[in-house]
C-alpha cells in the first residue's frame, strides 16, 4: 500500500479541500487526518458507522495532594515550566502548563505530588468499507507527534488490497508534520499564491526533503495572484520539483464543502482542476 | 490609555483564516502600537511589515552537560529522564533536541556530575514599521516547543503602551495558550466554511477555559449561509466585523503589502473595527 | 552472542516490526544456548525519544547485535557507542533472519533515518 501525505506548510491553503477530493476520486480505503491539532477532515468525508474510540495517554501530569502537602514552595521553586501556582498558601498544578517532568515528585520532601496518566486526546477509527483513522488533541496538549502517529497506525487495519492511503497532514513544520511524513511514498505540496504561502512552502519543502519520499507540489485559489503563482512555478523548476498544475479559486468549492461534500462531488472549476493533478500524482506515485 | 496597555489576541483555531491579516492591519490601524507574532513556526508578521532598526536576540534554553571524571554510570539520570533524552553504553550519551530542558537529571545525580549548558532555540527581532513596534520569534526547525520563544516575546512587550496586537499560532495546543493567557480581549477570526466554524468552536472552547472577553471577524465572507455567523448567534459571540472576500483585498494581502497603508478602498473597515474593540476593552 | 529482533508477537513464528523504537516486542536469541525469549517494548508507549529508549533497554539486556529492518540515528548513536551491531533484516520472519545471520549472510545496516526529534516518531 503506498501512502500519499498531503502537507502545505502554511495553514488554510486548501490541504484538506484537495485531501478530500482525492479521496473521493480513488475511491480510497485508506484514509487518516493527522491534524490532530484542528481535525477537519471527517466533516467532508460522510462516515456510514460509529467510530471506535479510544483514549490518548500523552505525558503524566503532576498532581499535589493537598493532605500531605507541607507547603515548602520546594516543587514551585523547582518547575522549569512555571505550571505550580500558589494562591492563599495553597500549592496547586496547572495541568496545561505541566510537562510531566518529574522534576515536582522528585523534588517534594512530603511525598505529597505524584504524576499521574493523563488523556491528551481521543483517536477516532471509523471501519465501513475502508478505514478512517482522526483523532484529536486535547487543548492544550502538547505531545501531537505521538498522537499523529497513532492516528496512521490506524491505517493498518485497511483491508490487504488496498493500494492507495491518503494522509491530510498538518500544517506547520514541527514534530507532527514530520511524524505525517515518516513512511510516506509521496507528498503533495498544497501552495498558497502569497508571500507568507511562498514562505511556508519553502520551509514545508526543506522539511519534506530530508525524508526520502517523492515530493510534488501544487497551486491552490492561483488566480488570487498570478505573479506569485508564476514564482512557484519558476521555484519549482528550479529545485527539479514536478509542478503538477493549478486550481482556482472557486465559490462552489465553499458551497460544496459546507454541504459535507468534497469539491469531486460537485461539477466545478476547482474539480476539474484536482482531477487533472490527481493524475499526475498516480504517475509518480505508481510509476518510476 | 497612555499609561498602560491592552493586550489583544487574535486567533482562530486554524491556519489561513486571516489572523495575521487582522492583527497587521490593526496594529497599522493605530495611532502607535506594538505587533507581537507569536506563530513561531511560521512566522509572517514581518513579511508585511518589513521592520527596520532591527535587534535581535537568540533564546536559549539549558541541557545537561556531563562531567564525565565524576560519572560513575549509576543510571538514575537515565531512568528518572520521562522524554528519554538520556542513555549509558560506555558513557553517558544526551540527545540535545529530544531534551525538554527540565533540570531533573542535574538534581538527581548522586555524584554531582551533571552541570547544564545553553542550546539555541530560536531567535526574537524587534523592529519598527512606522507607527508599529514588531516583535516576532521563530523557532529553529526541529525544536521541541516554542513555549520559551513565547515567553520571551510577550516579556519585551509588556511594557510597552497603547495597544498590543497579539498574532497567535493557530490551533489550540499549548502554544496558543501562553500566547493568550495574559490578552485582555480575544478576537477570533473565522472563515464561512464549516471547517471555519468547526475550528471557531475550538478556539471559542479555548477562550472561554482562560475566561477571555471576546467578539468574532468574520473573513471570506460572501454573502451566501456562512456557518461560523450561525455559530456566533448559537453562542451569543457578538461579530465586529465582516470582511467580505474581496479579490483587492486578496491581491494586496498575498503580495505581503498592508492594506490600511496602501491605496485599499475599503481600508475604513479596519479603522471601525480598532474603534469597536476600544469600546470594548473601556 | 544474544541478538535481538524488533517484532510483532510474542511468538516464535512472529514477524519482524518495521519500527524499531516503537515494536511490541524484541525477539532475543542466545546463540550459545539456542533458546529464544521475549521482551515487552516499554519504549513503545513513550511520548517521544522511543528509539532511545528502545536501546537502553537492549544495552541492559546485554545484547550483542541488533537485526531490524530499520534505525533511527539516536537509537543507532546508543547502540552502536556500546559497541552493539546493527545488521538489515531480510524478508519477514525472524526466525530467518537468525539462520541468515548465523550464515553470515546478513549486511550491516547502512542507511540511518534521520531522528524525529524526539515527538512520536
Amino acid at each position: 500500500m503506498k501512502r500519499l501525505v498531503i502537507l502545505s506548510g502554511k495553514g488554510g491553503t486548501g490541504k484538506t479541500t484537495v485531501a478530500g477530493a482525492l479521496i473521493k476520486l480513488s475511491q480510497s480505503k485508506a484514509y487518516a487526518d493527522c491534524d490532530v491539532d484542528a481535525p477537519n477532515l471527517h466533516l467532508i468525508t460522510r462516515q456510514n458507522t460509529e467510530p471506535e474510540k479510544k483514549d490518548f495517554y500523552g505525558m503524566p501530569k503532576a498532581e499535589i495532594n493537598q493532605d500531605l502537602c507541607v507547603k515548602c514552595g520546594l516543587c514551585q521553586e523547582k518547575c522549569r515550566f512555571d505550571a505550580i501556582k500558589n494562591k492563599n498558601e495553597s500549592y496547586y498544578i496547572d495541568s496545561f502548563s505541566c510537562e510531566g517532568c518529574g522534576v515536582c515528585e522528585a523534588v517534594c520532601p512530603a511525598d505529597a505530588v505524584k504524576l499521574h496518566k493523563a488523556v491528551a486526546g481521543e483517536l477516532s477509527l471509523y471501519r465501513g468499507d475502508g478505514v478512517f483513522s482522526t483523532a484529536k488533541l486535547k487543548m492544550g496538549s502538547g505531545t501531537s507527534g505521538k498522537l499523529v502517529t497513532e492516528v496512521k497506525k490506524g491505517l493498518s487495519q485497511t483491508p490487504q488490497e488496498t493500494q492507495l492511503a491518503i494522509i491530510d497532514g498538518s500544517p506547520g513544520i514541527g514534530c507532527p508534520v514530520i511524524a505525517s511524513l515518516s513512511g510516506a511514498d509521496a507528498v503533495l505540496i498544497v501552495a498558497e499564491p502569497s508571500v507568507s504561502g511562498i514562505s511556508d512552502m519553502e520551509r514545508i519543502i526543506r522539511t519534506a526533503k530530508h525524508f526520502d519520499v517523492k515530493i510534488a507540489v501544487c497551486v491552490n485559489k492561483y488566480d488570487t495572484n498570478i505573479s506569485n503563482t508564476k514564482k512557484i512555478e519558476k521555484f519549482c523548476l528550479d529545485e527539479r520539483l514536478p509542478y503538477l498544475g493549478e486550481i482556482p479559486y472557486d465559490i462552489y468549492a465553499q458551497k460544496a464543502i459546507n454541504q459535507g461534500k468534497t469539491i469531486a462531488e460537485v461539477d466545478c472549476p476547482s474539480a476539474d482542476a484536482v482531477k487533472k493533478i490527481y493524475e499526475q500524482i498516480l504517475k509518480i506515485i505508481f510509476i518510476n | 490609555m497612555a499609561d498602560r496597555n491592552i493586550k489583544i489576541a487574535v486567533l482562530s483555531g486554524k491556519g489561513g483564516t486571516g489572523k495575521t491579516l487582522v492583527s497587521v492591519n490593526l496594529a497599522a490601524a493605530a495611532n502607535k502600537s506594538t505587533y507581537v507574532d507569536c506563530d513561531v513556526e511560521e512566522p509572517n508578521g514581518h513579511l508585511f511589515f518589513k521592520p527596520t532598526a532591527v535587534e535581535k536576540e537568540e533564546i536559549f534554553v539549558k541541557i545537561p552537560n556531563v562531567n564525565k571524571d565524576l560519572c560513575i554510570g549509576c543510571k538514575k539520570c537515565v531512568e528518572f529522564c520521562k522524554f528519554n533524552a538520556l542513555a549509558y553504553g560506555k558513557e553517558l550519551i544526551v540527545f540535545d533536541e529530544v531534551c525538554h530542558s527540565c533540570g531533573g537529571c542535574v538534581l538527581i545525580c548522586p555524584q554531582k556530575a551533571l552541570t547544564e549548558k545553553e542550546k539555541l532555540i530560536g531567535i526574537v527581532e524587534t523592529g519598527i514599521s512606522q507607527n508599529v513596534k514588531t516583535i516576532t520569534g521563530e523557532l529553529k526547525t526541529g525544536e521541541a516547543s516554542g513555549v520559551p520563544i513565547i515567553k520571551n516575546l510577550l516579556n519585551k512587550a509588556k511594557n510597552e503602551k497603547g495597544f498590543i496586537f497579539i498574532d497567535c499560532p493557530p490551533g489550540s495546543a499549548c502554544t496558543v495558550m501562553e500566547s493568550i493567557a495574559d490578552a485582555d480581549f480575544c478576537l477570533l477570526v473565522a472563515e464561512p466554511t464549516v471547517f471555519g466554524a468547526h475550528n471557531l468552536s475550538m478556539a471559542y472552547e479555548l477562550v472561554k477555559v482562560f475566561d477571555k472577553p471576546c467578539a468574532a471577524v468574520l473573513n471570506k465572507t460572501t454573502g451566501e449561509y456562512n456557518p461560523s455567523e450561525d455559530f456566533c448567534g448559537k453562542y451569543g459571540i457578538e461579530i465586529f466585523a465582516k470582511i467580505p472576500f474581496d479579490n483587492e483585498l486578496g491581491e494586496i494581502n498575498s503580495n505581503g503589502k498592508i492594506a490600511v497603508r496602501e491605496n485599499y478602498s475599503n481600508k475604513d473597515l479596519f479603522y471601525d473595527l480598532l474603534v469597536k474593540i476600544k469600546e470594548a476593552v473601556k | 552472542m544474544r541478538i535481538a529482533i524488533p517484532v510483532n508477537e510474542d511468538s516464535q513464528k512472529t514477524d519482524i516490526c518495521p519500527s524499531f523504537g516503537r515494536a511490541p516486542f524484541f525477539m532475543i536469541k542466545n546463540t550459545e544456548t539456542n533458546e529464544y525469549h521475549f521482551l515487552i517494548n516499554d519504549a513503545a508507549e513513550s511520548a517521544g525519544g522511543a528509539g532511545i529508549k528502545a536501546a537502553q533497554l537492549l544495552l541492559n539486556e546485554k545484547i550483542d547485535a541488533v537485526i531490524t529492518p530499520r534505525c533511527g540515528e539516536n537509537s543507532a548513536k546508543v547502540l552502536q557507542d556500546a559497541d552493539v551491531k546493527i545488521f538489515k533484516s531480510q524478508g519477514s520472519i525472524a526466525t530467518q533472519n537468525y539462520d541468515l545471520y548465523e550464515k553470515g549472510q546478513l549486511s550491516p545496516l547502512t542507511d540511518i533515518h534521520a531522528g524525529f526529534h524526539g515527538h512520536g516518531g
